[in-house]
């Protein structure tokens, strides 16, 4: 017996409403990069949770292809982030107005 | 009230404490490091959710690889430290109000949820069980994703040569690393 699996949807929910506010609220390409990992780290965590609720390993599958896929996305990120940086010398999302 | 209930929710309040430090810090520096023991957490919790491989795994490759690409990345970029922290209120505050609605709704609905009832009982998937389910299973998506990876990597080299490889707009180039 660990707990209802409503505490672990309660949990995961905050999580990723912080990662949302990271992401909405903070003025830095690399804070608003960390935001989408905690958002996919709380559905990781309510992955996990299903799976032990329904007992069925496809959770835990889809959780490796979650990290797979943050893997990915957060080097491509971090690239794109260095080459704006090269470009621009900011990384305020609000300094990238050369089309303005 | 069982020991593993115990665990859990101080594992939930750790998880909740270091990622509200995570993104409140002004030090991109501290806020990464925040957030790696928030990982950790994570990765207990995973354990005692019966998914020790994937335990594992969240060490090695979020508090691991990821996380650590991340300090690079801040270590090596001169941020400005100076100036607002967030955006305007004005500026996200629909988005906020968005937001405290979903946050409402969720747990209304979790509260009324019929199986609310539900308590998960421990159960532990082996690593050498959940690695011959992955690959009887999801072997083509296994394929994919290593795809995805190799794309991942060729992309983000080219995104770091090209900058070099343009004399023509080197002059617009501030900060050569």
């Amino acid at each position: 017996m660990i707990v209802p699996f409503n505490h672990v949807l309660i949990l995961a929910g905050l999580l990723f409403l912080m990662g949302i506010f990271c992401v909405v609220a903070r003025r830095s390409l690399i804070m608003i990069l960390l935001g989408v990992e905690v958002m996919l780290n709380a559905a990781a965590i309510l992955l996990v949770g299903a799976s032990l609720r329904w007992q069925n390993l496809d959770g835990q599958a889809i959780v490796l292809f979650v990290f797979a896929i943050a893997a990915a996305e957060v080097s491509v990120g971090l690239a794109l982030i260095v080459w704006a940086y090269r470009r621009t010398g900011s990384i305020n999302p609000e300094n990238y107005n050369i089309l303005k | 009230m069982t020991i593993y209930s115990i665990i859990f929710y101080l594992l939930a309040i750790l998880i909740l404490v270091t990622t509200g430090l995570a993104i409140s810090r002004r030090d991109m520096v501290h806020a990464v490091v925040y957030l790696i023991f928030s990982f950790f957490g994570s990765a207990m919790l995973f354990y005692l959710l019966g998914a020790p491989f994937l335990a594992v795994l969240e060490v090695i490759i979020y508090a691991g690889a990821i996380m650590v690409l991340f300090l690079f990345i801040v270590m090596m970029l001169k941020v400005e430290t100076a100036g607002e922290r967030l955006f305007p209120l004005s500026q996200w505050l629909p988005a906020a109000g968005c937001g405290v609605v979903y946050l409402v709704l969720g747990l209304a609905l979790v509260a009324a949820d019929p199986g609310r009832h539900s308590v998960l009982i421990t159960a532990r998937a082996e690593p050498g069980a959940f690695g011959q389910f992955i690959f009887q299973k999801h072997w083509l998506s296994i394929e994919i994703v290593s795809l995805l990876l190799l794309v991942a990597v060729i992309g983000a080299l080219l995104l770091a040569r090209r900058a070099k490889k343009d004399p023509a707009r080197r002059g617009t180039i501030e900060g050569e690393l």
